[in-house]
């Protein structure tokens, strides 16, 4: 699985993303720079978390006019997979590849903890390797992560299944208390229709190597080894 | 030359005598703009005229030191080709004037300060102190200053992974915003911040310069007075730019044609050019006209002391600025070769290729006044050490003591701040915020560093010695307690006004104190900061030195935590306990008293503590560790409890004991730990204290879903809380002054 991780001006976790997919996991991964008008053949795009261009604006606003955001958004259209996690996922929404919005979080403050979320749907190319409902411990850290879309709009995501995760209290029920953020129906992350772009909160890369308390997280990617290789069942 | 404005007679912060030595080392009257170089340069903050005497107390060196004091940060050999490089610095002022920029700031300087030196910044920390959190203005700058840190910090993404927060009155007109930075790279890519290279350019890269901080160093070398008038001395944070800055610096020190870099910090382009050109006992020809700016107007003094941030100062070798160029395009930075390196030993300032400046550079640096200051013990000291333990009533329920003491706003849980830092990032942090101290696992190796900010103040001003003692002893304790045995530390002193007989009196004893530690732990100091005249209103803050510490663990899977484990294993209390109460938690909290003697501390008992504790990690005998400090033995075994995370309590059961009971759970005494083992290693564990005369007693063992404290020949608990109760108030005590 070839996978091509996006470096913005202000990337964080281009790093940290690189070393699941590199290190533990033995895949080829690329780093490519914004200014890139190409991207080399890849199956697995991913749009790291971080502070792109500082925030400054809003989150996303101004890395969706990176060069290389041509190119990512040619790739996703034909069929490309596209991870986008936290200011990765902020990315996707401002560049429309992704519907609604992510806004400052009912606290008004940035939020760092681990928190858990509950698989919604595991028939897709990014969650093939988790239980249906199995709760999950992963990390965020942001402070515009608080889902928003209108009320039609959120009616489809449902009833097409595309709300990948919630969040949800450690015995898997959604509760206030266990909305971080204040996401409208504690939305975490949700994928397109197509199923082949995915934008969530959660850190993913947090949460996948033993020695940092837990990998609830790496499911993500062996999911989409399993994707790649054909073996889209459950292990 | 002659004073641009000679009908205006230049104002300067500098002493009739310092004025004398300024005439007499330039051999003539000086301009305005040199005036303000040299005012800068001379300030407290820059020259550390009144502590510099002192500060030759510290060791320095150590088999792992590579670079000592001097350099912008301590650097330490961690081992398999890797370095540490670090340090702590206080943003105390601006933080009081304007909380936010000046936290904010005080990290972005930080980091500077490390990857000027070529490493890759890692690991934050800070410590900080308020006044009393029921005064609104007080939760007003503890807010502030915690979204300052956190909007730094995060942006740039290196994660904030602990710190200290305490509160005391004394800090009401003056908080203390201390931050520290730890940085890795291999040994070999370390740039110091010497100039060399005759002919060499000179080349200024980062942020346009602008009038924010002018200032800024002399502001920090006074007490503050009114604080909206200073607002513009505080200079505006873009961690966005640092971060490009961050990373094209990385990318420019790889190349071997770097001869020397500094970013520049407090006093600006005046103290980055004359401390390199100093370090390489070279000269600086400089134009401030080249100077990218962003404001119009600005007069070469402007320039040249503006404190804007996001700066740095290099010299590369002749024939290299274009590659200069290419990292610094790629990043979309500015850059502009502003002079050149000179062998007549001077700091030429010219405006548009005229001299507006010039001066030796020693006169700024070696040749600043130095002060030996009187020195006098307070006439309070004997008073404050007095204690009458007769007076002072033992509580009528324990329990209620210890609930209370882990709701005060010192003890209580801090998640409500370090939620809002960014602390995983880097996917490095094995512990976080919370504990002891923190641990940073390095992927390039099997190994890990911890870390840790560790100071209490009320110690030291009931005794200076051996609080300074006490600062070092107790972060080196809490490095051995995560397996970590400690290598070095960077210290930030923060007093009052140093012409004060009375500071300067504990200002020595705590560099005694703190020296005298080091020593006996073999902990060198490696790098530093001063930061003097923090009072208002006529009232020095309590002298408050703070210890960053640097432990190395060679095997990342031998890292200790302290929450306990699982049911059913021993706990043994290591160290003695005496009938000492002054100065502690306790008597604060629970009896309204800052007084007594403060703990006593035997080095050789100290070391020996933390020699045991690391054989017996060696071995693998340990569960856990906790170390036993503020609020005693009672709220170290309560934060074991809390820390759990399968939730396991405690169940003590004590032999009868010859102190009050009062001292026995709250007492400070200082050595001990509280540490779990299985049953099969308890004699060995046993064996190696008494190897080491260590007193080792079982207490206890883990279990139940209460911390319950029994006594033979009593009847009933002396202690007994629920875990959820205990939870519940260690959680809320310090949340609930921000809940809306």
């Amino acid at each position: 699985m070839r996978i091509g991780i996006i470096v913005f001006p202000g990337s964080n976790c281009d790093h940290d993303c690189r070393f699941v997919t590199q290190n533990l996991l033995g895949e080829p991964t690329f780093s490519i720079w914004h200014k890139e008008t190409k991207l080399p053949p890849l199956d697995v795009v991913i749009i790291p978390g971080g502070f792109s261009y500082g925030d400054y604006l809003r989150p996303g606003a101004i890395a969706r006019f990176s060069p290389v955001m041509d190119a990512v958004i040619d790739f996703a259209k034909k069929g490309g997979y596209v991870l986008g996690i936290c200011n990765g996922f902020q990315i996707l929404v401002e560049v429309g590849l992704l519907p609604g919005a992510l806004l400052r979080n009912r606290s008004m403050k940035f939020i760092c903890k681990t928190v858990s979320v509950r698989v919604e749907n595991n028939q897709t190319a990014f969650t093939s390797q988790y239980q249906l409902g199995q709760v999950l411990s992963i990390p965020i850290a942001h402070a515009e992560g608080n889902y928003f879309i209108d009320s039609s709009s959120l009616k489809d995501l449902n009833k097409k299944n595309q709300i990948l995760f919630r969040y949800v209290t450690e015995a898997g029920e959604t509760s206030e208390s266990a909305n971080p953020n204040g996401s409208l129906e504690h939305v975490a992350g949700l994928c397109n229709e197509a199923g082949n772009i995915l934008g969530m909160m959660p850190h993913p890369e947090r949460a996948s190597d033993l020695l940092l308390g837990g990998d609830d997280g790496i499911g993500v990617f062996h999911s989409l080894q399993a994707t790649r290789t054909g073996l889209n069942e459950k292990s | 030359m002659k004073n641009p404005n000679p009908d205006t007679a230049p104002s300067h912060p500098l002493t009739d005598e310092e004025f004398q030595k300024v005439k007499t080392l330039l051999g003539r009257e000086p301009n305005q703009t040199e005036l303000a170089i040299f005012s800068v340069m001379w300030s407290e903050h820059c020259s550390y005229k009144s502590s510099r005497v002192h500060l030759k107390r510290f060791p320095t060196e150590g088999e792992a030191v590579l670079h000592g004091p001097g350099e912008n940060a301590g650097v330490v050999d961690i081992g398999e080709g890797w370095v540490a490089v670090f340090k702590i610095e206080s943003h105390n002022h601006p933080s009081f004037i304007e909380p936010y920029q000046g936290a904010a700031t005080g990290v972005g300087g930080i980091l500077r300060d490390i990857f000027t030196m070529g490493a890759r910044p890692i690991a934050l920390l800070n410590s900080l102190r308020f006044g009393p959190l029921e005064n609104p203005k007080n939760r007003y700058l503890l807010e502030h200053v915690v979204a300052g840190i956190a909007g730094y910090g995060n942006c740039i993404g290196v994660p904030t992974v602990g710190g200290e927060i305490c509160f005391n009155e004394i800090y009401s007109k003056n908080p203390l915003v201390n931050v520290f930075c730890l940085g890795i790279a291999k040994r070999e890519d370390i740039v110091t911040a010497a100039a060399g290279g005759v002919g060499n350019p000179v080349i200024y890269v980062g942020s346009r310069t602008g009038r924010d901080g002018i200032h800024g160093a002399t502001m920090a070398s006074a007490e503050l007075t009114q604080s909206a008038e200073k607002r513009h001395t505080v200079q505006v944070g873009d961690p966005f730019t640092e971060k490009l800055l961050l990373e094209a610096c990385l990318e420019l020190m790889k190349k071997e044609w770097v001869i020397g870099i500094q970013d520049m910090g407090a006093a600006g382009l005046t103290s980055s050019a004359s401390e390199m050109a100093d370090r390489g006992e070279v000269g600086l020809d400089i134009d401030v006209s080249q100077v990218p700016r962003r404001e119009e107007g600005m007069t070469p003094e402007e320039v040249m002391i503006s404190e804007s941030q996001e700066r740095m100062l290099l010299v590369v070798e002749k024939g290299k600025e274009k590659e200069v160029a290419a990292i610094f395009e790629k990043w979309d930075l500015e850059m502009a070769v502003i002079g050149h390196v000179t062998e007549e030993r001077f700091l030429t300032v010219r405006e548009e290729g005229r001299v507006v400046a010039r001066i030796p550079v020693p006169a700024l640096t070696a040749e600043a006044p130095v002060h030996d200051r009187p020195m006098v013990q307070p006439r309070f000291q004997e008073f404050i050490q007095s204690l009458n333990m007769d007076a002072i009533q033992e509580p009528k329920s324990y329990s209620e003591a210890l609930f209370t003491l882990l709701g005060s706003p010192a003890l209580a849980s801090k998640e409500w701040v370090y939620q809002q830092y960014d602390h995983m990032v880097r996917t490095n942090t094995l512990i976080g915020p919370g504990a002891g101290a923190a641990v940073i696992r390095l992927k390039e190796s099997n190994r890990a560093l911890a870390m840790t900010v560790d100071g209490n103040s009320g110690y030291c001003l009931l005794n200076p010695y051996t609080g300074g003692a006490i600062a070092v002893a107790e972060a080196a304790r809490n490095l051995v307690c995560v397996g970590a045995k400690p290598i070095a530390l960077s210290d930030c002193l923060n007093f009052g006004n140093p012409e004060r007989p009375e500071t300067m009196w504990h200002f020595a004893a705590v560099i005694e104190g703190m020296s005298d530690a080091c020593k006996k732990f073999k902990v060198p100091v490696v790098s530093g900061n001063v930061s003097f005249y923090n009072e208002a209103r006529e009232m020095g803050i309590y002298p408050t030195p703070v210890v960053g510490m640097v432990g190395l663990i060679e095997d990342v899977g031998t890292v200790l935590t302290a929450g306990f484990k699982a049911q059913d294993e021993k706990i043994v209390l290591i160290g003695e306990t005496l009938d000492e109460l002054g100065g502690s938690e306790y008597l604060k909290v629970i009896h309204s008293q800052e007084r007594g003697y403060p703990p006593i501390l035997h080095f050789d008992k100290e070391k020996g503590l933390h020699d045991l504790i690391l054989k017996a990690t060696g071995e693998g005998l340990l569960r856990s560790a906790q170390d036993c400090s503020e609020g005693g033995l009672a709220v170290a075994l309560a934060e074991a409890c809390l820390l759990s995370s399968t939730f396991v309590g405690a169940i003590i059961k004590l032999e009868p004991i010859s102190i009050r009971m009062d001292a026995f759970l709250f007492s400070e005494s200082q050595s001990r730990a509280i540490v779990t083992v299985k049953e099969d290693d308890l004699s060995r564990l046993r064996k190696l204290a008494e190897e080491m005369s260590l007193s080792a007693s079982i207490i206890g063992v883990t279990g139940g879903s209460a911390l319950d404290i029994r006594m033979e020949g009593r009847s009933g608990s002396i202690i007994h809380l629920p875990l959820e109760k205990m939870r519940e108030a260690h959680s809320a005590g310090l949340k609930k002054y921000f809940q809306a």
